[in-house]
């Protein structure tokens, strides 16, 4: 059986009847089942919910009723987003039990749309990692080289996609967590602007950063699962009423004339020769598709590792003090209710996340605050008018996602700022709340995946998502 | 040195966070090579920058999207309890607070 199915490939499938709702998600069960040992990517599976949501599709074709956008389409959701009645760790020992009792907005989407749900993809702990390598759950190995990592922290989200055992992924990006994966691992990711896509059931990291987007293996199935998952939520204040375009049939719009800004600031020094010499022969197609190329000054790009590490942290510390011991999750019984949340804290935790809560909860504290964490937000105002500034000038931003391919596991695990440096391209665009897509451009020694990412103006997607098509069609991938 | 070992037994009180020795030193290290780091920020002016504490324009902003405020069934306190360390319905049950 093909293992390499489309949106549109399910689609037509089913419609034509080659093959059942039912058929698909089993046999793509099979093919987990043979391939997730390697690369302990799935946490859990939910063969049961997958197949009454398979059943109920496979009624709509017997009785000839038209098919939803995402029609018997397989797909997986990162641990951190909540799923009904299905086990939600984000890669944490302190929720190795926790059921929600609800469903997040998304993942409601996706099931209103027709999808089946897989299962739940490994991650870093609570979302802080860039290499997956931070779960509970041990790494994700990168499906395109498997003694690497898969990137971090929705590792597993895109190694599921990238191995075939899904169709499409749902991941969470706070500081490039579904783009570096995507770049690491050689498939399409993208992160829609802050408040285009429902919070509501995602497990807090850091509010005001966190986003949940589609990693898939082309940029019209990113374009699909975006359109359903976008939109105004009653549930979370922070999703905005701001119209959503029509995204699959802006795809196609011609990209000529387009102008697009090269920010030298992003091209220093400390990336990778092989990285840089495919993003110049990425950004020469787009040259050669008669875009405009604009070379343009983000000043305050070489702050934004710091300032991201200060804000971060405070929202998680401030985030993560939930997880007491009281309501759900791990406790560790004492005598003494402070007792019990020190124990139950100190040993639900694991070591980045405790180093994160400690520093979050270091630049908030009495004499410290002033220093870090409102210098951070001021630093945070300059870097987003950096994009305001661009985006008088330009259409949308082409910078590398990542400075350096998929790394070695284990290579950096001791030297947490090192680890922190390899977001330095994917935080700025999370800082500022602007849309941002990677999609493959070529690999390395054709074994190791890069990762061109285009950012865009708040509410752009339309035409991040129309770059990366024409990009994509024009044999970007092999570039 | 940015950060001392007083100064990271303090926060992680403030944090309810049970460290091990190790962990304290270890920690104590990173998040001080961290905060050097960090101390480049001071390199910039923003004496006169307004802090940005979240992205949406003032017409996104939540008070823009309020909604009215109706009571909504949502019956989902049993689920909740059901999965407490320590329930007993109607409540989550603790380790005694106030000593007589």
């Amino acid at each position: 059986m093909a293992t390499n199915w489309t949106i549109d490939g399910v689609k037509e499938a089913l419609a034509s009847k080659k093959i059942s709702a039912r058929e698909l998600s089993a046999d793509f069960y099979k093919r987990i089942e043979a391939k997730n040992p390697e690369l302990n990517a799935y946490l859990a599976l939910t063969p049961e919910r997958a197949r009454r949501q398979a059943d109920k599709i496979d009624d709509l074709v017997a009785a000839g009723k038209p098919l939803p956008p995402l029609a018997g389409v397989p797909v997986a959701i990162k641990d951190v987003i909540s799923t009904r009645g299905t086990k939600t760790t984000c890669g944490s020992k302190i929720l190795e039990n926790y059921i929600p009792p609800y469903d997040a907005t998304a993942v409601e989407r996706l099931e209103a749309a027709g999808a089946v749900i897989l299962g739940k993809t490994n991650c870093d702990e609570f979302a802080m990692g860039s290499s997956n390598e931070n779960s509970a759950y041990g790494p994700v190995k990168n499906p395109a080289a498997p003694d690497r990592v898969p990137g971090g922290s929705s590792g597993g989200s895109a190694a599921v996609v990238a191995a075939g055992l899904a169709v499409a992924s749902l991941g969470t990006d706070t500081g490039g967590s579904i783009r570096q994966p995507g770049s690491f691992c050689g498939i399409p990711a993208m992160m829609g602007s802050y408040g285009r896509v429902s919070r509501y059931g995602l497990i807090a990291f850091a509010s005001s950063l966190d986003r949940i987007g589609p990693l898939a293996t082309n940029v019209k199935d990113v374009a699909a699962i975006l359109q359903v998952i976008a939109g105004r939520d009653p549930h979370d204040s922070t999703s905005t009423t701001a119209p959503v375009a029509d995204y699959r049939a802006e795809l196609a719009k011609p990209v000529k004339g387009l102008r697009l800004g090269i920010p030298k600031d992003y091209f220093a020094e400390g990336m990778d020769a092989g990285v840089r010499k495919k993003i110049e022969a990425g950004i020469e197609i787009f040259k050669k598709m008669g875009c405009e190329l604009i070379d343009i000054r983000m000043p305050h790009t070489d702050y934004a590792i710091a300032t991201y590490y200060i804000i971060a942290t405070a929202e998680a510390s401030s985030n993560l003090a939930r997880y007491d011991g009281v309501r759900y999750g791990l406790r560790v019984d004492d005598d003494s209710l402070l007792a019990m949340y020190r124990k139950t804290r100190g040993a639900g935790f694991g070591a980045e996340v405790k180093r994160r809560i400690v520093l979050g909860t270091y630049v908030l504290s009495a004499g410290y605050y002033d220093a870090y964490y409102l210098k951070g937000q001021k630093v945070r105002a300059l870097i987003a008018q950096d994009f305001r500034d661009a985006f008088t000038k330009v259409d949308a931003i082409l910078t590398p996602t990542s400075p350096v391919p998929a790394f070695k596991l284990g290579e950096r695990t001791n030297d947490p700022l090192q680890m922190y440096l390899a977001d330095i391209y994917t935080v700025t665009g999370s800082l500022a709340g602007v849309p941002g897509i990677s999609v493959p451009c070529g690999k390395i020694d054709g074994k190791l995946p890069v990762g061109l990412q285009i950012f865009g103006p708040a509410f752009g997607e339309a035409r991040v998502l129309q770059l990366a098509y024409a990009f994509e069609q024009a044999g970007g991938a092999a570039v | 040195m940015k950060i001392s070992r007083e100064d990271v037994l303090r926060v992680a009180e403030l944090a309810y966070l049970d460290l091990s020795e190790a962990e304290l030193e270890t920690y104590r290290a990173q998040i001080d090579e961290i905060l050097e780091y960090i101390g480049k920020l001071n390199e910039l002016d923003t004496a006169n920058v307004e802090p940005m504490a979240q992205v949406l324009s003032s017409d996104q902003q939540a008070d823009a999207t309020l909604r009215e405020d109706l009571i909504v069934p949502c019956a989902v306190a049993e689920d909740v309890l059901k999965h407490a360390p320590d329930p007993e319905a109607p409540y989550f049950r603790v380790p005694k607070v106030i000593e007589r």
